[in-house]
């Protein structure tokens, strides 16, 4: 490696000289302006961008956060209000963190029913879904680390309630509750772990999942609409005929996505910051009380259709184990959807009626979950979301046989169309 | 296919909303308006008169009050202030600590009640006080039942006595508590009263979130930026793709 110095410094200017140290022109080409992505993306290719716009609003509004925020039991709810009443811009930057909370978990539900509908998780895209899927995992986590730091009503029964479910493990569950919450109750103990899992150790592990997710999907490229290779036909350049660079076409689509995006986010956070006490539940602006629940405790909209399933499973065998193990299933089984679909096509466009039908009532099901998971267990929600948490299960366990025995239509050659 | 899921679940949600609010007492629409600084400053004037005795604002501070009700910090001192505090200080109360063996309980902050109950609870409640020898003010609460606040504004509402309706429930009658009448008058008249707990209300909104009223009008100038914004957005994809075939 003696030569290096001669055949060094080909690039000028700062560019060059950085190049010369670091990949930084390469990466651009290879990760940017030179990454083929079809030409065909629809509405729905819009939500991965979406998310990591998402995800730097909440980094960044979470760092300013932080500043004026007091991770302990005695001063938390204050200083929300402090950050709420005498922080310059600090009510803008907590409502933009608490309704990116909620618009993470809409992009990223659309994103991954994106991944549903044009089967974006089959081969060779497995391992970019199982890094989705992880971050999903993780951000449900940060989700809940989050909803507990402004030490409000709801936020203590929510975090109560949600510990004590590891309780129902047998044998080692009342120690391992103990060991999360660090103390005998939800305290101060486990309100200032709650703070440094959520502003250090899960955004780190979220980052890195993020990166991991993307460099996944670069390696293999992007699935489209059609469900079919780009990369069969090419022009003399080596180009797919039906890729364009993403630079500039898709950094200037997604541009016109986050302007539609903004347009609804600025609404919810000016004029319904609150969203009907959907995003900013009502109970969670009395502060934490040991000695008295709310109303009914029910965790934000997101969690709502996995409480619905918890709740949906009785006791059996004098322990609550069946509902959380029921619970982890339906979260345990998404990694396994690569697997599951053995349709010979990927795409819904020339997949069979089935499929179409099994997405449409799984997708319902899933909605229904998430109203049963807010409303108070009696009536008719029990039995619907016993009837709903079935059909959860049924799409994903049945699909090795719907989907092999689910007529398909002809796929093209080329892709159909372009946005 | 998916426009059919969509409207299917439009259409659930709706149902789902449509059928949260049975079985329980209507509140009452307060008509409040976050955005009239004469009704907030008549509902502080209000509050301090006949509520801050008991109940304390603990995140507003007199000062922030005063610029966003434009009431100068000198009329503040002489005329919201009744605990020595200075303008910078948050609204607290002189209720000393020994208040639970008074009410049985501590009268609760009200900075972030609007928030918590909605403005329309705060006009409902106030309205709705009758009397009720059992308990130990000898009022109730339509609202609350077994409320440990005494009707502080009887002088001016006057007294209101509980309407019982006989409901059939599970095959025998049962006097069932549907409303409140007024009984003796008091000082104003019930539209006077009326306006009287309104701005109490409005002003409870305004204490929950100061910063709401020029949060909207902002959202506005934002709203506008940022339909500017997407034209723009979308001719530039326009001009960008028109050579994609």
């Amino acid at each position: 490696m003696a030569a290096a110095p001669e055949s060094a410094g080909t690039g000028k200017g700062l560019i060059g000289w950085i190049d010369d140290r670091f990949p930084l022109t390469k990466l651009w080409k290879e990760q940017v302006a030179e990454y083929y992505a079809p030409k065909n993306f629809n509405f729905w290719y819009f939500f991965g961008a979406l998310s990591l716009v998402v995800l730097a609003n909440q980094l960044v509004t979470g760092i300013f956060l932080t500043m004026s925020y007091k991770p302990s039991s005695a001063e938390a709810f204050a200083s929300v209000q402090y950050i709420m009443r005498d922080v310059e811009w600090g009510w803008l930057i907590r409502y933009m963190h608490t309704t990116g909370a909620s618009a993470f978990f809409i992009v990223v539900y659309l994103h991954m029913f994106r991944a549903l509908l044009y089967g974006s998780h089959r081969k060779p895209r497995e391992l970019v879904w199982i890094f989705g899927c992880l971050i999903y995992v993780l951000l449900m986590a940060e989700a809940f680390m989050g909803y507990v730091l402004p030490w409000g009503n709801m936020s203590y029964w929510g975090a109560q309630v949600i510990v004590s479910l590891f309780s129902s493990l047998p044998i080692i569950g009342g120690t391992l509750v103990e060991w999360i919450r660090g103390d005998y109750n939800i305290a101060d103990p486990t309100l200032n772990r709650f703070f440094a899992l959520h502003v250090a150790a899960l955004p780190l592990a979220l980052v890195f999942l993020v990166v991991a997710h993307l460099m996944a999907l670069h390696e293999v490229g992007s699935n489209n609409p059609d469900g079919i290779d780009i990369k069969k036909y090419k022009d003399d350049k080596g180009h797919p005929l039906d890729g364009v660079p993403f630079h500039p076409y898709y950094t200037v689509k997604d541009t016109l996505g986050v302007a539609g995006f903004l347009l609804i986010f600025a609404a919810v956070i000016f004029f319904a910051p609150n969203f009907f006490g959907l995003f900013l539940e009502s109970p969670n602006f009395e502060p934490a009380n040991p000695l008295q629940t709310p109303p009914d405790i029910t965790p934000v909209w997101y969690f709502t259709p996995f409480y619905a399933m918890l709740r949906a499973v009785p006791s059996a065998f004098g322990t609550q184990v069946w509902g959380v193990m029921v619970m982890g299933a339906a979260i345990v089984v998404l990694f396994f959807v690569p697997w599951l679909d053995r349709s010979p096509v990927r795409s819904i466009r020339y997949k069979g009626p089935i499929y179409k039908v099994m997405l449409a009532v799984f997708s319902v099901s899933f909605i229904i979950l998430a109203v049963c998971g807010m409303k108070p267990p009696s009536g008719i929600y029990p039995t619907l979301a016993r009837i709903c948490t079935a059909l959860y299960f049924a799409f994903f366990l049945l699909m090795p046989w719907y989907t092999k025995f689910d007529s398909v239509k002809p796929v093209p050659e080329r892709v159909t169309g372009h946005a | 296919m998916l426009k059919a899921s969509v409207l299917i679940i439009v259409g659930l949600l709706g149902a789902g909303t449509a059928l949260a609010e049975e079985g329980e007492i209507r509140l009452l629409e307060s008509g409040t308006d976050i955005k009239s600084t004469d009704s907030l400053q008549r509902g502080a004037r209000n509050f301090m008169n006949y509520c801050s005795g008991c109940h304390s604002l603990k995140y507003l501070r007199y000062s922030r009050l005063g610029a966003d009700l434009k009431i100068p910090d000198a009329e503040v001192v002489k005329n919201l202030i009744f605990t020595g505090a200075k303008p910078f200080d948050e609204i607290s109360t002189a209720m000393p600590a020994d208040a639970t063996d008074w009410f049985g309980k501590q009268p609760p902050d009200l900075t972030l009640m609007a928030s918590e109950r909605g403005v329309d609870y705060i006009y409902s409640y106030l309205k709705s006080f009758y009397i009720d020898k059992t308990r130990p003010f000898g009022v109730n609460n339509l609202y609350l039942a077994g409320t440990a606040m005494p009707h502080v504004l009887s002088s001016l509402q006057g007294l209101q006595k509980p309407v019982y309706q006989n409901e059939q429930e599970h095959g025998s009658a049962k006097m069932v508590l549907v409303g409140v009448e007024a009984m003796t008058p008091g000082a104003m008249k019930p539209e006077e009263y009326d306006q009287f707990v309104r701005d109490i209300a409005n002003f409870l909104d305004y204490a929950a979130e100061p910063i709401k009223a020029t949060r909207e009008t902002m959202g506005v100038f934002v709203m506008l930026f940022l339909l500017v914004f997407f034209v723009f957005a979308y001719l530039l994809k326009k001009e960008y793709w028109k050579d994609v075939h």
